[in-house]
């Protein structure tokens, strides 16, 4: 080999290699989107389940925890045979796309997402309960306020939910099919160097990947230290 | 407790939540991709770099993107019986043959072969290099009960494997013949992990870098045969597939320029796989 693999993946970086930046950019499309997604649903809904009492809350609940440990492997089959065209949304024509991954991977982080709204907001219900039921505000108005003044908290299990998505291998390779330059995301990229046994370029790979989880936690945290700051 | 603007900040952030939630979808839904087919093939092709070397000189002379989903054979006929993939490239004519005959395909054309060599710790303490035949060198593995890795995934590789067990009249089984579940790379970094025997297909092989221990210590006996084919799907089966896109590919493979294609590839000077079309 002429050159190291190591020194191979960092060169890719620095001289934006086009398939590794597709490669990377499409991580960050999939993973973001469907953090996005698990929180404008997982949010409300864990906040909800904190707020309301209901029959079947405390197996909502414990549902809801223990889907946080929801196999990958798992939720691809299920969406692979969902979408599959023997499956009943086969129609839609979405497996092997990177929609398919995106609505994976959703599946995967929403768990996360609501559960750590739901207990985040139900200790913080516990506090302001008075004060806002004084100042007339019924349980679902109350919700808003209560997501926005546990940002700081709810930030953190959102980036638990972007690390579970970005990490994970088994459920985009079953439902993307690590197609060349469509669905090949870095851990199934990484995979697949590994099976070639580029054991050293695979390793590049996963440096890469995690720079850039920790780039974005980075990112994060200077602009909630200085919101924080601004706040007072 | 200060007071506090209750609706306005929360409720821009759960519209810009939504903003963007209808943003990504605008994009995840976008349309006007260029025509492309769906293959599904077998792990051999694509480890080995042959599609990344095939596929873009199809591309230029019909516009038509080809997506592989590469996985075994055994899977790769159950993607291509749900109609989840336009056309196949797999490597097994006794499949590829029931395949056709239960009427999930249409045609099955010879496209290409290699051959599958035997691998092993290069002490070769079970000492096939000196078999006269491939069954001769399973039943010395057998006899001597070293290790020896399978990949155990129902892929082409693995059905030509269990062939030649059958073969060989032996039935492996016992802590020395370990199934391992995996793709061919995969296998070989375990095989070459814990110092085991393993059938590969040769192109894998020559495209693999983590050989530490490993060489080939058998090779070149007829029935180590490797031979893919292209089999298109039944169009009355599945009708929204792209069969005129997957019939492009399929006689572009048989064709003169596929066959040169497929020639052209080499990696050290070798090449990995030989044009058969009729």
């Amino acid at each position: 080999m002429d050159e190291n693999p190591l020194t191979q993946a960092f060169r890719l970086i620095l001289e934006l290699d086009p398939a590794l930046v597709g490669i990377v950019s499409l991580s960050l499309k999939v993973s973001l989107s469907a953090v996005a997604v698990a929180a404008v649903l997982g949010l409300p809904l864990g906040a909800l389940l904190a707020l309301y009492r209901f029959r079947g809350r405390g197996a909502a609940v414990a549902s809801l925890n223990a889907l946080m440990g929801l196999p990958p492997v798992v939720a691809g089959l299920m969406i692979y045979l969902l979408l599959s065209r023997a499956g009943p949304l086969g129609s839609l024509g979405l497996l092997f796309t990177p929609t398919a991954m995106i609505i994976v991977q959703t599946l995967l982080v929403f768990p996360i997402i609501a559960a750590l709204a739901r207990q985040v907001i139900e200790d913080l219900w516990d506090e302001y309960r008075e004060q806002l039921q004084s100042l007339g505000s019924g349980r679902l108005r109350a919700i808003p306020t209560l997501l926005w003044d546990a940002r700081f908290s709810l930030v953190t299990g959102v980036l638990a939910g972007f690390g579970r998505a970005s990490a994970e291998v088994g459920a985009v390779l079953i439902v993307g099919g690590n197609i060349d330059g469509v669905t090949r995301v870095m851990t199934t990229a990484i995979a697949l160097e590994t099976s070639r046994g580029n054991l050293a370029l695979a390793l590049g790979l996963g440096i890469v990947l995690m720079l850039l989880g920790l780039l974005i936690n980075i990112s994060i945290y200077v602009i909630g230290e200085q919101t924080k700051r601004r706040l007072g | 407790m200060r007071q506090r603007f209750w609706f306005r900040p929360p409720y821009a952030a759960l519209a810009g939540g939504l903003l963007s939630l209808a943003l990504l979808l605008a994009v995840a839904t976008a349309p006007a991709d260029p025509p492309f087919i769906v293959v599904a093939s077998t792990t051999s092709t694509e480890q080995s770099g042959l599609f990344g070397h095939i596929a873009p000189r199809f591309t230029e002379a019909t516009g038509v993107r080809v997506r592989v989903v590469a996985v075994g054979t055994g899977q790769a006929f159950a993607i291509a019986r749900a109609g989840d993939a336009d056309i196949l490239l797999v490597h097994d004519p006794d499949g590829e043959a029931e395949f056709v005959a239960a009427g999930f395909g249409v045609e099955r054309s010879p496209v290409m072969f290699n051959d599958f060599v035997i691998l092993g710790p290069a002490n070769d303490p079970a000492g096939i290099a000196g078999a006269q035949s491939a069954v001769e060198a399973l039943q010395r593995i057998a006899a001597a009960q070293v290790p020896f890795a399978s990949r155990g995934d129902d892929s082409g590789t693995h059905r030509a494997e269990q062939r030649l067990w059958a073969a060989a009249d032996i039935d492996p089984a016992g802590r020395w013949y370990r199934e391992l579940g995996s793709g061919m790379g995969p296998t070989m970094n375990t095989a070459a992990g814990m110092d085991a025997y393993v059938v590969a297909d040769r192109a894998t092989w020559l495209n693999f870098h983590n050989r530490q221990n490993l060489v080939i210590l058998f090779q070149g006996d007829e029935v180590l045969f490797n031979r893919y084919g292209s089999v298109l799907i039944n169009p009355e089966r599945h009708p929204h597939l792209k069969h005129d896109l997957a019939i492009q590919w399929h006689e572009w493979l048989v064709s003169a320029p596929g066959q040169a294609a497929i020639a052209s590839y080499e990696i050290n000077g070798e090449p990995l796989f030989f044009p058969n079309a009729d």
